[in-house]
């Protein structure tokens, strides 16, 4: 019997939960460091993990660093891997978009990039 | 009888695999990842294995050895203890084909390490670490010249990302360095062998064992980085997840016979990393030939093992059970 039960720990252990990970940017609107013709209405990042929705967030900042996205960030729960945020109509000029995620395990990943409106 | 063997198993097994996870997890430091580098010690302490590293190089011969071709499979496993202090345990299987007589193989001595991380910064993707390495005498085999005595490497890494620079220099932003110093102090100056010529007479020799000063280098340019923080270039997998590199492995002698004389490689490659895994893949260029007048090869696979194992190695010895970090 206690063969039996340190042999089903040792699976358990030994069992890879492959799925979990870091998770990074795969791809985004506005595409990173690219310029766009006009206001676009959110910023839509897409992960190559699941993300944590209570734990992941994202911001846009104009050049004078005032914040200037709708503050409804969250978490595509059909996909699990969008995180977007809306936009108002912004003026032409440069914006940066802050991240930060924690995927499913734990592991917090971040990074921020810039997109210009022409 | 046989149930108390499995239970010291299992107790072993968790010991060696029960570890260090945090969420600031191995190789990042603010929105940089460094990979594990392939022929010098990166600072990060991680939960990982290399296994297998497979190295090649063909030795200069000298009057005492003919020209001998080397391969080496090596393997490391790390563990994390705390969020910034770790270990690691290695080991090498060395194959000497010499051009003439017959090949030798057999174990190098056991490596044992230790690591702190003792300074970080995220905004500068700046990381200092110290470490002590420990070359474990007489645990290899004297075939392959695996010595008997224990040497010691107090060790300095740093890690540099250059993701602070103006935006003026965007394209160098996905660069970053990483370096480590160390002094190789052996626990015995001199070796004492004996030689018997054809008429008897013992002769007693005792070289030095040099205190020998190690460095080394990486300089990589992270195309993730530079698609997922600067500009979206467009690279398609698997080239949105390479890592080109170029590392630097020296040695200098601080004293005998070959005081001041540097050794060692240039060693350009690639790697890629995945989600629970990295490939490397390098050149061993030899900077001069007093080691090699060849161009030797260098290829790793390298685990994430908190990645693949999140609920083994989620506890810590001396941080506890680490889960995710207060939301922002």
């Amino acid at each position: 019997m206690r063969t039996r039960g340190l042999l089903t720990a040792a699976a358990f252990l030994l069992t890879p939960v492959l799925g979990w990970a870091h998770a990074f940017l795969d791809r985004s609107e506005p595409r990173v460091g690219h310029t766009v013709d006009a206001s676009p209405p959110a910023v839509r990042i897409w992960f190559d993990g699941q993300i944590e929705p209570v734990f992941s967030t994202v911001r846009v900042e104009d050049d004078g660093k005032h914040r200037v996205d709708k503050g409804d960030s969250r978490v595509d729960p059909a996909s699990g891997t969008l995180l977007e945020v809306g936009l108002p109509p912004l003026p032409p000029g440069r914006y940066r978009v802050f991240w930060s995620v924690v995927a499913r395990d734990g592991h917090r990943t971040e990074g921020d990039f810039a997109f210009r409106i022409k | 009888m046989r149930g108390r063997t499995l239970y010291a198993c299992a107790l072993v097994l968790a010991l060696i695999l029960g570890g260090a996870h945090t969420a600031q997890a191995h190789g990042l430091i603010g929105k940089r990842f460094f990979p594990a580098t392939l022929a010098t010690d990166d600072p990060f302490v991680a939960d990982e294995l290399s296994l297998p590293t497979l190295s090649y190089l063909k030795l200069r011969g000298s009057e005492e050895a003919p020209p001998t071709k080397q391969f080496d499979l090596s393997g490391e496993f790390s563990k994390r203890l705390s969020p910034d202090l770790g270990i690691s345990l290695g080991g090498t299987f060395t194959i000497l084909d010499p051009d003439e007589g017959s090949t030798v193989t057999g174990f190098d001595n056991l490596e044992i390490a230790a690591k702190y991380v003792f300074f970080k910064s995220a905004p500068h993707e700046l990381l200092l670490a110290l470490g002590l390495s420990w070359d474990v005498g007489g645990t290899g085999s004297k075939k392959v010249d695996a010595e008997s005595f224990d040497t010691w490497t107090p060790q300095l890494f740093f890690g540099k990302g250059f993701g602070d620079l103006p935006d003026q220099l965007e394209l160098m932003k996905p660069l970053a360095i990483t370096g480590v110093l160390g002094l190789a102090i052996p626990s015995r100056v001199h070796t004492k062998t004996f030689e018997t010529d054809e008429d008897g007479n013992v002769d007693v020799k005792k070289p030095l064992n040099p205190t020998v000063f190690q460095w080394g280098f990486s300089v990589q340019y992270n195309l993730q980085y530079l698609q997922s923080n600067v500009r979206d270039v467009g690279l398609p997998a698997p080239l949105n997840r390479m890592i080109p590199i170029v590392e630097l492995v020296l040695e200098t002698p601080v004293d005998g016979r070959d005081a001041g004389r540097t050794t060692g490689s240039v060693n350009p490659g690639i790697i890629w990393f995945g989600r629970y895994f990295q490939l490397g893949l390098e050149a061993v260029i030899p900077i001069n030939h007093d080691v090699s007048k060849d161009i030797g090869a260098l290829a790793q696979i390298h685990f994430y093992l908190d990645d693949i194992w999140p609920q083994v190695f989620t506890w810590t010895p001396f941080h506890g059970v680490l889960g995710p970090t207060q939301p922002q």
